[in-house]
């Protein structure tokens, strides 16, 4: 296996990055206005890790518009991937790990369609990925390691090894991972972008700077006085963000810290749906889930409200 | 007291992590492990979690079903980020990490990716998440597994994450100029690496179990070290703690 130029090519990567718009203007926008911006055959990259922080408005609004070709790329993938290649909208995912968790098994989808040759799934390490976002987000083609080394992972992405100059030790030159798109959400950002994230901030700022296009969603969107008065609070800089967009609950029913719990029972009821059904379980689900409701706040909808009070409720106590 | 499986693995993983050092641990037997010690003989281990969380607290009967949520993070001193919480351990700053194992060899490798060639596996595993970095970058890492011979072959067709990979010298020739599996803990009994061969060797056995039952289980020869002790069976204190932290018995089983 070899890795493909463009991800790890910081010239062209700094250049497609020169030629983008930096103004520091107004970047609010619609969720189907961000989603537009993501092109077949596209790279994209989804922040947060596992069911915390997931942006999953923009995955909504993106499936909604079937895309093709996708790969996406996370830390550690939850059921956002099963749904990208169920929806046929994404033929290669690059994660170290997928599933949900402990209680909820194996997933069924990265089995049948891996162990079936219709998906490419590219394995690395978790820190592995997380420097190779680092090192694009650095402008550097590649970032030495010592993990990874001596295992089979090494062959699966075409890592290579590189002699240190100064003391001739074998490292591992982890390549850099360059994505076209950048999807992440969020606790609060000013109209400009400038984002703000609480609790653990997992790879979020590294992806904002190693993208080409950054989507974002926010909690709420707060003033630019109100980002100013805590500015070492922000992780994410204005100039990097192309479209912003407030969504409340926008990982809802993924956690976001101190604003919301996760809903484990629902994650149950979606893979129980896939060990009666396999991948129709999945088809049903995006069919109610995201197909049929026409905007965010009916998708919302269809969970009940006293259980999202519930998850915020759960969410303070939590971290406070 | 009798006690599970689950239970077993954490006292025993509990009782080999010395007070005051640094522990990588991540949900399930790992993190009751820890956390046993830390109530117990260790007061000043400090934990660190996947998720870029370090020095958690936890609360009883609201443990974390993954490594990247708010019960993992709960009353924590910092949350430093996924990868800089792995470059805490690069640097050397992790003195044991534990990994689990769906496929074990001799030699500490572990198989976590897949089962029948990389492309086209007969069985997609769900992958290396931090495994392969905790036992790339912690000083010694310790295994807790359940004992099954399906789980302990001679060979494991994909190296996962590289324990000491075809023996003697060879995972440091790779690279790894650092750590190693110091320690295997299964539900029949405790095991370390010959230092030369560096096979996997029975040292211990839990109460009531022979080494023909170890041997009946483990899908190579296992050998067994000279002096070969029997474990102390878990104390009434310990299972007190155990079930204190998990009264659901959510992750003690």
């Amino acid at each position: 296996m070899t890795i493909a130029p463009k991800e790890f090519d910081f010239q062209v990567a700094r250049l497609r990055l020169e030629r983008k718009a930096k103004s520091a203007s107004e970047k609010l926008t619609t969720l189907e206005a961000a989603a537009a911006r993501v092109n077949d055959g596209d790279h994209v990259a989804i922040g947060g890790c596992l069911y915390s922080r997931t942006p999953l408005a923009l995955i909504w609004a993106l499936l909604r518009r079937r895309p093709r070709g996708l790969t996406l790329s996370r830390n550690l993938m939850s059921y956002e991937g099963e749904w990208a290649v169920v929806a046929g909208a994404a033929d290669k995912l690059v994660t170290s790990w997928m599933g949900i968790g402990l209680p909820w098994g194996l997933s069924r989808i990265q089995r049948e369609y891996v162990e079936s040759g219709r998906l490419e799934f590219e394995e690395w390490s978790h820190l592995a990925l997380g420097l190779r976002y680092r090192a694009a987000a650095m402008g550097v083609p590649f970032l030495p390691s010592l993990t990874m080394l001596g295992s089979s992972l090494m062959d699966v992405g075409g890592s290579k090894t590189v002699e240190c100059p100064y003391t001739g030790e074998t490292l591992h030159a982890v390549p850099a991972l360059f994505p076209d798109v950048a999807l992440l959400h969020v606790h609060r950002a000013d109209r400009f972008g400038n984002g703000q994230i609480d609790g653990y901030p997992h790879m979020d700022a590294d992806l904002a700077r190693a993208a080409t296009t950054v989507l974002m969603t926010a909690e709420e969107i707060v003033s630019d006085d109100e980002i100013r008065r805590h500015p070492d609070r922000t992780v994410i800089p204005g100039f990097a963000v192309d479209a912003l967009v407030h969504v409340p609950y926008g990982s809802y029913p993924h956690e976001c810290y101190g604003r919301y719990d996760a809903e484990p029972a629902h994650f149950t009821v979606y893979v129980d749906g896939i060990k009666e059904r396999g991948a129709a379980g999945v088809t049903d689900y995006l069919e109610r889930y995201v197909y049929a409701p026409r905007t965010h706040a009916d998708y919302l909808a269809l969970f009940d409200e006293a259980a999202r009070r519930d998850a915020a409720a759960r969410a303070r106590m939590l971290t406070t | 007291m009798t006690c599970t499986a689950n239970e077993l693995l954490a006292v025993m993983g509990a009782r080999a992590l010395r007070d005051g050092i640094t522990v990588f641990a991540g949900v399930g037997a790992p993190l009751m492990a820890t956390a046993l010690a830390q109530r117990t003989h260790a007061p000043t281990l400090t934990m660190m979690m996947e998720g870029g969380i370090l020095g958690p607290s936890f609360k009883p009967g609201d443990l974390p079903i993954s490594t990247n949520e708010m019960r993992a993070a709960y009353h924590a001193q910092m949350l430093p980020g996924i990868s800089d919480a792995f470059l805490l351990a690069q640097r050397g700053f992790l003195d044991v990490g534990f990994i689990g194992g769906a496929q074990i060899d001799q030699y500490g490798n572990v198989n976590t990716s897949v089962i029948g060639g990389y492309d086209r596996p007969k069985v997609r595993l769900p992958g290396s998440g931090g495994a392969n970095d905790i036992i790339s970058l912690c000083r010694e890492v310790m295994i807790l597994t359940v004992h099954e011979k399906r789980r302990f072959s001679e060979r494991v067709e994909f190296v996962t994450s590289p324990g000491y990979l075809s023996g003697g010298d060879s995972r440091r020739k790779s690279g790894l100029l650092f750590g190693g599996v110091s320690r295997i803990v299964t539900t029949l009994g405790v095991f370390d690496f010959e230092p030369e061969s560096r096979r996997m060797r029975l040292t211990a056995l839990h109460p009531g179990i022979a080494v023909a039952d170890v041997q009946a289980n483990t899908g190579f020869e296992v050998l067994v070290s000279a002096d070969l002790a029997t474990t102390e069976p878990p104390t009434d204190k310990e299972l007190d703690i155990l079930r204190m932290l998990d009264p659901k018995r959510q992750f003690i089983g």
